[in-house]
C-alpha cells in the first residue's frame, strides 16, 4: 500500500514535471496564457498520460525490445488523436486555444520518458498511479503558473476579476495589470521565478 | 519579395522559440557551449527543411487524397522517427566528417517539437495567416520551414553566447540552473518583441 501511495504522491511532489524534473517545457510555456488554458493542457496530458502507461505496461511483455521506442510511440500517437478528435467534437472553443499544442502532447517527454523509465518495468496498477501522479503533478503546475499569468498579466483568476480591500484602500489587479505576463516573455519570467520559488521551499 | 517576408517573419518577427515555444527542451539543454549550439542548430536545420517536404507531400498526395487526415498525427510521428534514423545511414555512409559534426545531435531530434510542429503547420497550411500574400503551396512552405530553423539556430546560438558568460557569475542559490536560464530567455524574448509589427 505505501508503495502504490510513494508511486502516486512522487509525480506531484518530489518528481514533479514542471519543477523537478523539467520535462514538457513547451506547452508548459505556451499554453499558459491563462489558468483555464493551463488546466485543459495537463488534463489532456493526464488522459494521454494514463493511457499510454496503462497500455504500455500491459504490453509491456510483448513487444520486442528493438523495436521499443517505435511501439509505444504509435501507443502514445493513437491515444493523443483519440484526446484531439474528442476535444475537437466536444471543446472546440479551447480546442482552437491550444492549437498547435494537442497534436504535439506525442513528443512530450513527460510521456515517452514515464513510458520508458516506469510503464515499461511495472506492473499495471503500479503504472495507471505513476501516470495519475505525474499527470496531476503536470496540471497542477501548468495551473498555478497560468493563474499567475492571469492574475499579474489581466487581474484576474479563470476569468473572475481580483479585488480586494486592506485597512480601508481597495485594489482592483485589474489596474496594476502588465500585459507582458500574458505575452511570450512573460512566461518564461513568471515560470523562473516560480521554479526557484518551489527550490527555495525545498531546502 | 514575399519569400523576403517568409524569411524575415520566420527568423525575427516569429521566432520559434522566442514567440512559438517550440524546441524549449533542445533551447535549454544543448545550450551551454557555443559549439554545440551550432551542431544542434545544424542538426535541426536539415532536418526540419527535410521532414517538411516529406510530411507535405505525404499529407497532400496520400492523407488528402483518401481522406485519411485523422492519421496525421501519428503517420508524421513515425515518417520523422523513421527520416531521422536514415539520414544517421546515409550521413555516415556520404559523409563522415559531416556525421561526426551532427551525428550525437540527431537522435535527439526525433523529441525536438519543433520538428513535428512546423511539419504540421506547413501540411495545414495555417502558417501563411499570419504574412500577408504567403501562399500554403510546396515551395514557400519549405522556405518557410528553412526560415524557422535558421531562426531556431540563431536562437540557440545567441543563448549559448550568453549563457557561457553566465556559468561565470554568481547567482542565487535558489535560482541556479534553470531558473535564471528561463529568465535569461526571457529577456531575449523581450528583445525579439521590438521585431514585432516589422511584417
Amino acid at each position: 500500500m505505501s508503495k502504490a501511495l510513494n508511486t502516486f504522491t512522487n509525480g506531484i511532489l518530489r518528481e514533479n514535471p514542471t519543477f523537478g524534473l523539467v520535462l514538457g517545457m513547451c506547452p508548459t510555456l505556451a499554453t499558459t496564457t491563462s489558468a483555464i488554458n493551463g488546466m485543459s493542457m495537463g488534463l489532456a496530458t493526464l488522459f494521454v498520460l494514463v493511457c499510454s502507461n496503462v497500455v504500455i505496461s500491459l504490453l509491456r511483455n510483448l513487444i520486442p525490445d528493438k523495436v521499443h521506442i517505435p511501439a509505444y510511440i504509435v501507443v502514445i500517437a493513437s491515444f493523443v488523436t483519440m484526446v484531439q478528435l474528442l476535444m475537437q467534437a466536444y471543446m472546440p472553443g479551447i480546442y482552437e486555444t491550444l492549437g498547435l499544442f494537442i497534436p504535439l502532447i506525442v513528443v512530450n517527454c513527460i510521456v515517452l520518458g514515464r513510458a520508458e523509465a516506469f510503464a515499461a518495468k511495472n506492473s499495471v496498477g503500479l503504472s495507471l498511479l505513476d501516470g495519475l501522479g505525474m499527470g496531476l503533478g503536470f496540471t497542477i503546475a501548468l495551473t498555478i503558473l497560468g493563474a499567475v499569468r492571469e492574475l499579474l498579466g489581466t487581474g484576474a483568476i479563470f476569468g473572475q476579476k481580483i479585488m480586494f480591500s486592506i485597512w480601508g484602500c481597495s485594489f482592483n489587479m485589474e489596474d496594476y495589470a502588465a500585459l507582458i505576463f500574458v505575452l511570450a516573455p512573460g512566461a518564461f519570467i513568471a515560470l523562473a521565478f516560480l521554479m526557484a520559488a518551489v527550490n527555495k521551499l525545498r531546502s | 519579395m514575399v519569400y523576403f517576408l517568409i524569411i524575415i517573419s520566420a527568423i525575427f518577427v516569429n521566432n520559434i522559440v522566442f514567440s512559438q515555444f517550440l524546441g524549449i527542451c533542445p533551447f535549454l539543454g544543448v545550450s551551454k557551449r557555443i559549439s554545440t549550439a551550432v551542431g544542434m542548430g545544424a542538426a535541426v536545420t536539415f532536418v526540419l527543411t527535410l521532414a517538411t517536404i516529406v510530411t507535405y507531400l505525404l499529407q497532400k498526395y496520400v492523407l488528402a487524397a483518401f481522406g485519411l487526415e485523422f492519421l496525421q498525427t501519428i503517420l508524421f510521428i513515425l515518417v520523422i522517427a523513421a527520416l531521422v534514423q536514415m539520414i544517421e545511414i546515409v550521413l555516415k555512409k556520404i559523409s563522415p566528417s559531416l556525421y561526426q559534426a551532427l551525428g550525437v545531435f540527431l537522435p535527439l531530434i526525433t523529441t525536438n517539437c519543433c520538428i513535428l510542429g512546423v511539419a504540421i503547420l506547413v501540411a495545414n497550411g495555417t502558417w501563411a495567416a499570419k504574412i500577408p500574400g504567403a501562399e500554403p503551396d510546396l515551395l514557400q512552405g519549405t522556405v518557410f520551414a528553412l526560415a524557422t530553423a535558421i531562426g531556431f539556430a540563431i536562437a540557440l546560438v545567441l543563448f549559448a553566447g550568453i549563457r557561457e558568460q553566465l556559468a561565470m557569475n554568481k547567482v542565487p542559490k535558489a535560482m541556479e540552473g534553470t531558473p535564471v536560464a528561463l529568465l535569461t530567455a526571457g529577456l531575449l524574448a523581450m528583445a525579439f518583441m521590438g521585431f514585432s509589427g516589422v511584417v
